[in-house]
């Protein structure tokens, strides 16, 4: 009885050692919300995202509003009247990789994997399970992943008038490029 | 057996609990990280965006700019005085357009040309963005210089001798100074010190330059309503001949899609600036209100860098 307890003790007090950072500034994040012809599209190329390969813990943070749109005008509305980023400055993924055992980072290889997390946008949380991929190679690894949010899941209105224009999910692309720190 | 089971359950119940948290924790804590990092790096300025919806307050310049690369056609529609009454449909009968087409060569610098049917005039202008308010600290304003000019139609308006002006003659300028701050997301006010040329005036009593001060705002009431207003304060010595009025307009700014869309009151006839600033003959204390609205329409022509690969036309 007293050995379990201790192992369990054990096992729980060396989590966390030989953590391994990846760390990145210019992740990528775009995000397709078209619903008509128009094409609503933006990309972002500020996407902060850490990694923590031991623990599977990992962070996304994206300046709102360095997302870039074709047009300048939908720059401005996205910004001014679906994401509010005055009010709501950054949104942020907080997770963990629920199955980080099964990448290796000592060995280059694409490893499918999901991320377990919070999810906030434009003010709101909500739990999200998201698939992707850890692609290593040498002491970089690339987290990709595509995946849909339901705007109304975040509390983002879309007037009727444009109802027809934007869609009621955006589908969200991760690209980003990890260093090891 | 009992106490040790319970014993050993509480602590099952106790690590899975602290794993729990611990899970929590190690993301909130490189979240910290991040951050940290973040405020060790370079600082990036957060600019004000959106202190006006348009260009254009309601007739005059905003610190506003039409984005790099993007054209915005404009109609502007003025009708005539509501006081005319029933027998002109309150104005309705009679209108003086004005089409412009404006784009933006860079951020910070735009171009525009226009016809007015109000004396037949073509117009250009440029404005250029000098200083920007920066939100986290810094720069507590922003501040544009615009000019333009003028030229009126050449039988819109004879010389004493009967003969027609000279191209020289019917032209016009303007500068403004446009010094703008957004103070929060539903108030943003604007001053606009202005100087008007005008080459020939009525009679040799009047000044060819006249000094103004205008002052502009917007309440915003919702994300896609804003009401706004513009005045101008004609300083020293009007124009003689009328009784020219200051130019005082009120509007709301209504946004939809790709569309701006201003509806407007206002004294002003003309929707250039020697006209809606210094030559207002209407008045509103006797009804000499002019109902009016202003469609704005964007084109990006040329499509930010991150844009260039995809093969999308974004209207």
């Amino acid at each position: 009885m007293k050995k379990i307890l201790f192992a369990i003790v054990l096992i729980s007090s060396t989590t966390g050692a030989y953590a391994q950072k990846y760390m990145t500034r210019s992740g990528k994040i775009s995000f397709f919300a078209t619903g008509g012809t128009e094409k609503i599209e933006a990309i972002n190329n500020e996407v902060a995202s850490i990694l923590d390969s031991k623990s599977g813990d990992v962070v996304f943070q994206v300046p709102v509003k360095s997302f870039k749109f074709a047009s300048a005008l939908m720059e401005e509305h996205f910004n001014e009247n679906y994401i509010e980023s005055d009010k709501f400055p950054k949104s942020d993924l907080k997770g963990k990789v629920s199955n980080i055992s099964e990448v290796n980072f000592e060995k280059d290889g694409a490893y499918k994997v999901t991320v377990v997390g919070k999810l906030t946008m434009h003010g709101v949380t909500k739990e999200v399970s998201v698939p992707g991929t850890i692609t290593v190679k040498g002491k970089q690894i690339t987290l990709s992943s595509k995946f849909k949010v339901l705007l109304a899941d975040y509390e983002i209105k879309i007037p009727s008038v444009v109802k027809d224009k934007i869609a009621k999910d955006a589908e969200i692309t991760v690209n980003s490029i990890l260093d090891q720190k | 057996m009992r106490i040790r089971s319970f014993l050993f359950f509480s602590a099952v119940l106790l690590t899975s609990f602290s794993f729990q948290s611990k899970a929590q924790q190690g993301a909130d804590d490189l979240a910290k990280m991040l951050e940290q990092e973040d405020k060790t790096a370079k600082h990036k300025k957060d600019y004000t965006t959106a202190t006006f919806k348009a260009t254009r307050i309601l007739d005059g310049n905003s610190i506003e700019n039409t984005g790099k690369g993007v054209l915005d056609f404009r109609i502007m529609h003025r009708f005539g005085e509501l006081s005319t009454g029933a027998s002109n449909f309150y104005g309705f009968d009679n209108a003086a357009t004005k089409l412009a087409l404006d784009y933006g060569i860079t951020k910070w610098l735009m171009v525009g040309v226009g016809r007015s049917a109000y004396l037949k005039e073509y117009d250009a202008f440029t404005k250029v963005k000098i200083l920007r308010q920066v939100k986290n600290g810094g720069m507590p304003l922003s501040l544009s210089y615009a000019t333009g000019a003028t030229l009126q139609g050449e039988d819109v308006q004879l010389a004493p001798d009967g003969s027609k002006y000279s191209v020289v003659d019917r032209m016009r300028f303007y500068h403004q100074i446009l010094i703008a701050r957004k103070f929060n997301d539903w108030l943003s006010l604007q001053l606009m010190p202005t100087l008007i040329h005008m080459n020939v005036v009525d009679s040799s009593k009047d000044a060819n330059d006249i000094m103004a001060m205008g002052i502009g705002g917007r309440i915003k009431l919702s994300t896609r309503f804003a009401l706004t207003g513009e005045y101008y304060y004609t300083l020293g010595n009007k124009l003689s001949g009328h009784d020219y009025q200051n130019g005082l307009s009120v509007g709301v700014d209504i946004e939809t899609g790709g569309h701006v869309f201003q509806l407007v009151f206002t004294n002003a006839t003309g929707l250039n600036e020697h006209s809606f600033v210094a030559q207002n003959t209407s008045k509103w204390s006797n009804g000499g209100i002019h109902f009016g609205f202003n469609i704005s329409r964007v084109f990006t022509i040329v499509q930010p860098e991150e844009f260039k690969h995809t093969n999308n036309k974004s209207w």
